[in-house]
């Protein structure tokens, strides 16, 4: 415990900082909690599900984590900066969406397409940012409403645009392969195909972690979302904060949406929705507080692998899939428990 | 020293009204070096309009607000802060979850390197954070720790220690021990010594427990309504009579005039007994 004394000392003594036990430092971390989750899930389906334990498998369960990591580690920002995002899911539809009807209906180009749909979601987020910080209403409300009102948007214009409820297949159009390369290619290890969002998503996620715990942003966002008002005492633009993590998330999901364009070649138009709890859901399990102002972008895409090695070993093991959801919101219930014991165990000291 | 120093803040009959309402008036202070001025009131007497204009949040409409001899209009907090008028609130602009050293330079970060790898100094951002902790005599074993698991008086201590690193002459501490019980008190009463004292810092302290400013106080003002009720220096002053001014003066005395009287005539008809 520290302790307070009554006379200053002028010579000052090296701080003690170094001489802590490295697994206290371990056991302080908030994404702790979602890396004992990760063993155990594997050992779990390593042990219950056979084809679980081939590298073929892996990367599909990998692949699986990719993309819901890839926003999930934009929405621990987002979370950790005190605010929530419900139409992450349907925006990244949005976002693939828009680039498929520009790049066929209006650019005749795909980058075209795809810098429309950058333009697109950086746009929603601003405005998600913009109707919070002005209507001051809970972000939980503002993007309910902007969920909704993509949700419509996203089938509706589809349909008035190509008559169905898909987009035209993209795959022969200008560009396309250079586009396809960027967000969708794959390589091969060990007889093992990769797909390229796994890199993407581990590069989110440690360029998540550094901004987050170097960087004055970072030490901005946990102020932001800890206590506003405080931030704003000391001079930090919360109203800019938050309006920049809003468009991170847009960047993400327009990130994944691009991902979505060229994996597929086609985007049907009703997809997307529910990701976003998941979003949510791994950035819970990797030690997000609801209530902002403490989690990581590393436990976050921890908590992405999570659910990606449940629903690929539901699958393996050869269970009903929609045995699923009851995981997805077990674990959550677990992981946010053992994350709240963990963290008043850790304060205490 | 402090006698023969001149007033870092001088304030000559400052006043300020909000329309009709009169917040202050013909108020007279001076704020030196190593002194620890103790402004006291009830609810309302017009300490935080005080405050608001030393600290830059409000301008004063009456009188002279001069620091170091020259006449200033504050429109921002951040010009008084510039000049080294710094205000520590009650609720301290530190955010509990955050950890001590980064709480300490939340705002006015320490960065190196150069973009796109510009980043936090951590090392000298923790030994700095170290340095002032021990001047001010907190010895915290570990500055990772969140701010939210210290103490109220120790929180309080590391936000004065904050105001003093990042240049401030004049402390103005809202209310620092209205929320904590006695020890927490002590420590942060000593601190408040400390930094006059041995930093020579201009502490105004603001107030309304008179046993708590007669412990660190150079120079009492007590407000009412507004208002001047006492000015005096140390010297001129007992705790008991600012205990007098401080609950309310020769009000108080008709209050309770009347209450005892209330009582007597409950005695008199034998309904109540009067210890």
């Amino acid at each position: 415990m520290s302790s307070v004394t009554g006379t200053a000392a002028p010579s000052v003594a090296r701080r003690e900082v170094a001489h802590q036990a490295l697994w206290k430092k371990v056991i302080k971390r908030p994404e702790v909690g979602a890396l004992g989750g990760v063993v155990l899930v594997f050992v779990f389906f390593t042990v219950l599900a056979p084809p679980f334990r081939h590298l073929s498998a892996f990367t599909t369960i990998l692949y699986e984590s990719a993309t819901l990591g890839i926003p999930a580690v934009a929405v621990s920002f987002l979370m950790i900066g005190g605010e929530f995002d419900l139409s992450a899911g349907v925006a990244v539809t949005t976002s693939s969406l828009t680039a498929a009807i520009f790049a066929t209906r209006v650019m005749g180009n795909v980058w075209l397409g795809v810098l429309v749909a950058l333009g697109m979601s950086l746009a929603i987020g601003a405005l998600n940012g913009y109707l919070l910080v002005k209507t001051k209403l809970h972000s939980f409300l503002v993007t309910l409403s902007t969920f909704l009102m993509l949700q419509g948007l996203n089938i509706a214009i589809t349909k008035l645009v190509t008559g169905s409820v898909a987009t035209d297949d993209i795959s022969d159009m200008t560009g396309f392969n250079s586009a396809h390369a960027v967000f969708a290619s794959s390589f091969t290890i060990a007889g093992a195909t990769f797909s390229i969002a796994i890199l993407y998503w581990i590069a989110f996620a440690l360029i998540g972690t550094w901004v987050l715990l170097r960087t004055k942003v970072g030490n901005w966002i946990f102020a932001v979302g800890g206590q506003g008002d405080s931030a704003r005492a000391v001079g930090i633009p919360v109203k800019r904060v938050k309006i920049g993590l809003f468009m991170l998330v847009g960047f993400s999901v327009w990130f994944m949406g691009m991902h979505m364009l060229f994996a597929y070649d086609t985007v049907q138009s009703g997809a997307g929705i529910g990701n976003e709890l998941l979003y949510i859901a791994s950035a819970v399990v990797g030690g997000c507080l609801l209530t902002g102002g403490y989690g990581s972008a590393a436990g976050s895409a921890l908590g992405a692998f999570i659910f990606g090695m449940t629903t690929e070993g539901v699958i393996y093991a050869d269970w009903d899939p929609d045995w699923f959801m009851f995981f997805v919101g077990a674990m959550l219930l677990l992981a946010t428990v053992f994350n709240g014991w963990l963290r008043t165990r850790a304060s205490s000291r | 020293m402090a006698e023969h120093s001149s007033p870092i803040i001088q304030l000559t009959d400052v006043g300020k009204s909000y329309g009709n309402f009169t917040a202050l008036k013909d108020v007279n202070l001076a704020v030196r070096q190593g002194e620890v001025t103790c402004i006291l009131g009830d609810n309302g007497a017009g300490k935080s309009t005080l405050i608001s204009i030393i600290a830059g949040l409000h301008t004063h409409d009456q009188g002279i607000y001069a620091v170091d001899g020259k006449a200033m209009h504050f429109t921002s907090p951040r010009e008084a802060l510039d000049l080294g008028i710094s205000a520590v609130y009650q609720t301290l602009a530190m955010v509990p979850l955050l950890s001590i050293w980064r709480n300490f330079f939340l705002g006015s970060e320490l960065m190196r390197g150069a973009w796109p790898f510009r980043r936090l100094d951590v090392g000298t951002m923790l030994d700095t954070t170290d340095v002032e902790l021990k001047r001010m005599g907190i010895n915290v074993t570990d500055l990772e720790q969140p701010v939210g698991t210290l103490s109220g008086g120790q929180r309080q201590v590391v936000a004065i220690a904050r105001a003093v690193h990042f240049g401030a002459r004049v402390l103005i501490l809202d209310e620092p021990t209205a929320a904590l019980g006695v020890s927490q008190s002590g420590i942060v009463l000593r601190y408040i010594a400390h930094a006059a004292r041995e930093q020579g810092i201009g502490v105004i302290f603001i107030t309304h427990n008179p046993h708590h400013a007669y412990m660190v106080g150079d120079h009492f003002m007590v407000l009412a309504r507004g208002e001047v009720e006492l000015d005096a220096p140390r010297s001129e002053l007992s705790l008991d009579n600012l205990m007098f001014h401080m609950a309310g003066g020769a009000g108080l005395n008709a209050l309770q005039h009347e209450l005892l009287r209330g009582e007597q005539a409950a005695a008199a008809t034998g309904k109540v007994g009067v210890d």
